[in-house]
């Protein structure tokens, strides 16, 4: 066990895996020598060469579509968009074609295929290349859609996705990637739809998400100041969903907020808000709250950007607002 | 062909204003002045002069991530492009857009773009739309090497010639997309080949040579005008910075660097504008000394503009 950093995390998992299992294999635009477009692949292309680390035309749809044709064919394909505001170019190739092949050929194939793609705001890089759209993959059936937080969570996550049978779609958080954590140097697994008690707390639940996780603690620790104790449950993959960590939470706290960076429009929120609404509604004391971004595309000038992400006092705001 | 002198010297100028406006960015950026991603130019001046300077203020280009160069030959305000670069509230949109997505709609410029091959599509439509109309205008697309191999530019070049749209696709082979050399990313040499697919004109041009990029796309226009249909202009150039301003850009040679240098398409212009008689020496300094109070005075705009107000958050995402 050491200290890394998210990034480190991920390059990491994939060193391991590609160790451990020749099939696997990374492809992605800038991925070999260059390292990756926020350095996830660094040094892979020197240890495994340019045959398990390719660099790709920029065809996001042959990306995507080749490691989804190639992970039908027997390989175990990771690959990498450079943002995911690229993954629209391939859209096609993921929801039509990898999602649904095992379905339609009824059962008669896999695709274990890894799609990572950095998400989010923050580091001034305007509306296309900073939003946030795990809503759009969690709303297709076939997908996996992992979102980790921690560096210990993005190993263990990264691992169990390229060892899934299904095209996982791997989210990462640019803003994540210096955050560091306790890592096992060892690998290890995460079961992909288990989700994690970040915090522990009895009187609010907050399900957050990805760098919002790190909003809520932050939350959390204001919110003790005024004697509420939140606790924050971190979903860790959106698809499958872990209803019973976030049913179990709020049955023992009677209070929901949800809080992510994606916008709340039809947010990841909508459909875990709808999911304790129906299913334990008579636990709750208070309104469901949300936080999320508002219903635009990301700003660029700072001042904006900063507005346009979902703060720690917005989500102490909402706690207060029920609790 | 003979150019006025009014021309040759407006070519000129903007193969400066761009090439003083950059430097200065680049200089803001790495003191931090400047956020987000920023994409220069430089080195790469001769293409989007040359080309602009085949259009009108009613014809319409679609630009790329690396745009600046684009958006100042169709007319761009330097004042208003510094602004939005620095995020202000008085610049082009408003500080919503930055470096990467520019436009202005008077001009014909339909944006820089955040999206390789992003572009392609839209110029189509441009295209489409003075096919419509009549009106005789013409859309350029810009586009890199790198750009070339999306599906959407190629999707762009099949309708353009299928439709016979009035469009002149401008290649811009500076090599490299980010840090994959072409011939890791492409078969061909010439990416003026592929226009033989869609079975329009492809032709190869000294992408530093102003005034051999002019030629080739006055001539591709004056086709697309006529209703003769797209073209493709390749133009063989170099980016003398990294990807983006922070690149590190380890995966070239200084050497190839250098050799490209010792070809800069400014100094190479100026002589011949001189030698010619066209300008003298001492004009030709003149010019750049003004250029450079123009670009002072759009960093003091853009300095003393104020950031966007935050209730100014949701305005414009729909009319
Ligand atoms: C759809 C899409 N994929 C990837 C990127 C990341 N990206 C930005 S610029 C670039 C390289 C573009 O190369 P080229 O078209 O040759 O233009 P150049 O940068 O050389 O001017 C890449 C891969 C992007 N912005 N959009």
């Amino acid at each position: 066990m050491s200290e890394k950093t998210y990034l480190q995390a991920l390059n990491e998992a994939l060193r391991q895996e590609m160790e451990r299992d020749e099939n696997v294999f990374i492809l992605g635009e800038d991925v070999g020598q260059f390292g990756g477009c926020f350095g996830v692949t660094q040094g892979l292309f020197e240890q495994f060469g340019e045959e398990r680390v390719m660099d790709t035309p920029i065809t996001e749809s042959a990306i995507v579509g080749a490691a989804t044709g190639a992970a039908a064919s027997g390989l175990r394909p990771v690959a990498e968009l450079m943002f995911v505001d690229f993954i629209g170019v391939s859209m096609d190739q993921l929801f039509n074609q990898a999602a649904k092949m095992r379905y339609m050929f009824g059962g008669k194939t896999t695709v274990p295929m890894t799609l990572r793609m950095p998400q989010g705001a923050g580091i001034g890089a305007a509306a296309q290349h900073s939003q946030c759209l795990e809503s759009w993959f969690m709303n297709i059936p076939g997908l996996k859609v992992v979102i980790p937080s921690t560096p210990y969570d993005a190993k263990g996550l990264l691992i169990s996705a390229i060892r899934d049978d299904n095209p996982v779609v791997f989210l990462e958080h640019k803003l994540l990637y210096g955050a560091s954590g306790e890592v096992p140097d060892e690998s290890y697994t995460i079961d992909l739809g288990k989700a994690d008690i970040k915090r522990e707390g009895s009187d609010v639940t907050i399900v957050a998400t990805s760098q919002m996780v790190y909003s809520a603690l932050e939350a959390a620790e204001k919110l003790k100041a005024d004697g509420i104790e939140a606790e924050v449950v971190d979903p860790r993959c959106l698809l499958p969903l872990d209803k019973d960590t976030i049913l179990d939470s709020v049955k023992k706290t009677h209070a929901l907020v949800v809080a992510h960076e994606a916008v709340t429009f039809a947010g990841p929120g909508a459909e875990i808000s709808a999911m304790v609404a129906e299913e334990a509604l008579d636990y709750l004391d208070a309104p469901i709250k949300r936080v999320g971004a508002p219903f635009c595309p990301v700003p660029f000038s700072p001042p904006l950007e900063q507005f346009y992400i979902p703060s720690a006092d917005n989500i102490v705001e909402a706690v207060k607002s029920i609790r | 062909m003979a150019l006025s002198k009014k021309t040759l010297i407006q070519m000129y100028e903007t193969m400066n204003r761009i090439r003083l406006f950059e430097q200065r960015l680049q200089e803001f950026f790495a003191a931090g002045e400047i956020p987000g991603f920023v994409h220069l130019y430089l080195g790469e001046e001769a293409v989007a002069t040359g080309a602009c300077a085949a259009l009108t203020d009613a014809d319409s280009i679609t630009s790329t991530h690396r745009g600046h160069g684009h958006l100042l030959a169709k007319g761009g305000d330097l004042k208003l492009m510094m602004a939005e670069i620095f995020g202000r509230s008085t610049g082009y949109c408003k500080g919503k857009g930055g470096s990467m997505h520019i436009a202005d709609m008077d001009l014909g410029i339909l944006g820089a773009n955040g999206i390789v091959g992003g572009g392609g599509p839209l110029a189509a439509g441009a295209a489409l739309a003075a096919k419509y109309k009549k009106t005789d205008n013409v859309a350029v697309c810009f586009f890199g090497d790198g750009a070339s191999n999306q599906g959407t530019t190629q999707e762009a070049l099949n309708m353009a010639s299928a439709w016979k749209l009035p469009l002149v696709f401008v290649n811009e082979n500076n090599g490299y997309g980010i840090s994959c050399p072409q011939c890791k990313s492409m078969a061909v040499v010439d990416i003026a080949d592929r226009a033989a697919a869609y079975d329009m004109p492809g032709v190869v041009v000294d992408g530093n040579d102003v005034l051999a990029v002019h030629e080739a796309v006055t001539e591709a226009v004056k086709r697309a005008r006529k209703g003769e249909g797209p073209s493709l202009v390749e133009c063989k150039t170099y980016r003398w910075r990294g990807h983006f301003e922070g690149d590190a850009c380890t995966y070239r040679c200084t050497e190839e660097l250098e050799e490209w240098m010792a070809k800069d398409p400014i100094p190479r212009f100026e002589a011949k504008l001189v030698e010619s008689k066209t300008i003298t020496q001492k004009e030709a300094d003149k010019i750049k000394a003004r250029i450079e109070k123009d670009v002072d005075e759009a960093v003091a705009f853009a300095k003393e503009s104020p950031m966007p107000e935050t209730s100014a958050l949701m305005d414009d995402v729909y009319a």
